[in-house]
């Protein structure tokens, strides 16, 4: 599964995008997905609300995933 | 007006004189003359937008100087909106000005904003991206957002013909320091003149009705790999029902309220059956907890705020009544209707009169 990541979540991760493999650590919905993110990047704790793209389209959290969608995380940014 | 000025974009199709007369007849409003604003300022005015309001309380420094290509090292020190007006009016004289040297506030926003068809928000910081959002959705107004983070630009028109708005991708405002801005994190010098650019652009289109709005999309942009991806996104109706301001959008209100309870009433809401978050670290829970009482640490309130009844009231409960506290401010703006609840002294005041 590869996750896009912009604004903060790719400061936060370091780079972009990263690939989630492995059957056991498969996210199988957005909710799990950003428990798992935080799991594994615990900053991403930190952010009140990132809103998460699967196949470019705003996914709420019971959206399911599968390993050929393609999945953006899009931190609000604020800079002008 | 000189039509002559204007002869190259007129003879254009779809735009023609029909579309510089709608310019002409156009009242913008841009919120920040900085980065993102100067851009937006300079096109609109050379394409002659009959009036343009800005507002910029900041004054020019050097270190804006690489990326806000309208001053230069002579305006260092000096107000962002005089030297901005002395500059645009030499550009065009077709068009009216009117700079407003201060901040856009819950004072004078809905008053300012009203004078316009369009807002553009080009600000620096969340508070005001949200206060455009709210004023913008209370008066009817379509905005045209550009945000920027190191190389990377976010664009998109909100609230535009019943459309999604700012709030429908990101409800609640992020938590001070979360997300840092252009002066702490940097700013490649061109980024904002392209993100500003593509706002001025979709500003046009709404005025004229050209071509097709960027609305219920958002624009990533990044300027590394030269890549534009659009993400659909749906207006969330709730989000279109904002009658009010917020009293406050900064970060700290002095006169903030929080609704506590002491932490004497633990016994009648453990009695009650009354649903208390305890949202201290596992370590904490695991030592000492209120009986039935729902563990969520606070800083994994985003992700297992599902696990919270919001149509009942809620308790937040911590060791010492601060990380409740910002339990409580991290989902009340979310969860304005319910009832929420920090538990004050927190089981340090508990315990003590327990014992």
């Amino acid at each position: 599964m590869e996750v896009l990541l912009f604004g903060i979540a790719k400061d936060i991760v370091g780079r972009s995008p990263i690939m989630i493999s492995g059957k056991e650590a498969q996210p199988t919905s957005v909710q799990e997905l950003k428990e798992f993110l935080i799991k594994e990047f615990p900053d991403f704790a930190k952010l009140t609300s990132f809103a998460v793209a699967v196949n470019n389209e705003y996914a709420s959290g019971d959206v399911s995933l599968t390993d050929k969608d393609e999945i953006a995380i899009i931190p609000p940014v604020s800079g002008g | 007006m000189n039509q002559n000025r204007y002869i190259r974009q007129t003879i254009l199709k779809d735009f023609g004189t029909e579309g510089q007369k709608k310019l002409a007849e156009a009242k913008v409003l841009i919120i920040g003359a900085g980065g993102l604003g100067v851009p937006v300022l300079t096109y609109l005015n050379a394409m002659g937008v009959g009036k343009i309001g800005f507002i910029d309380g900041d004054i020019v420094s050097e270190t804006n100087l690489h990326r806000q290509v309208l001053y230069g090292p002579g305006d260092v020190g000096q107000s962002k909106v005089v030297s901005g007006l002395e500059k645009l009016q030499k550009q065009n004289s077709d068009t009216e000005l009117v700079g407003y040297a201060t901040y856009l506030t819950t004072k004078n926003a809905l008053e300012i904003i009203e004078g316009y068809d369009i807002v553009v928000d080009t600000s620096d910081n969340f508070p005001t991206r949200y206060l455009v959002n709210d004023s913008c959705v209370i008066l009817n107004k379509p905005f045209v957002y550009g945000a920027l983070h190191g190389y990377e630009g976010h664009l998109s028109v909100f609230n535009y013909n019943g459309g999604p708005t700012y709030r429908c991708l990101y409800p609640a405002m992020p938590s001070e320091n979360e997300v840092p801005n252009c002066n702490e994190h940097g700013v490649l010098g061109i980024i904002p003149g392209i993100v500003g650019s593509l706002q001025a652009l979709e500003a046009v289109k709404v005025l004229t009705g050209i071509g097709e709005v960027l609305t219920g999309r958002l624009l990533l942009f990044d300027g590394l790999n030269q890549s534009y991806q659009k993400i659909k996104f749906n207006c969330r109706p709730e989000n279109l029902e904002i009658k009010r301001l917020q009293d406050f959008y900064e970060w700290n209100d002095p006169c903030e309220v929080i609704p506590r309870i002491d932490a004497a009433e633990i016994e009648n809401l453990l009695a009650d059956k009354a649903q208390i978050i305890d949202v201290r670290t596992s370590e904490e829970y695991e030592k000492y907890h209120l009986p039935n009482s729902i563990h969520i640490p606070l800083n994994e309130l985003e992700a297992y705020s599902g696990k919270i009844d919001f149509s009942i009231p809620v308790y937040f409960v911590c060791q010492s009544g601060q990380r409740s506290e910002t339990a409580l401010k991290q989902l009340r703006e979310r969860h304005a209707d319910s009832s929420l609840f920090s538990i004050l002294g927190g089981l340090n005041k508990y315990s003590t009169k327990c014992s």
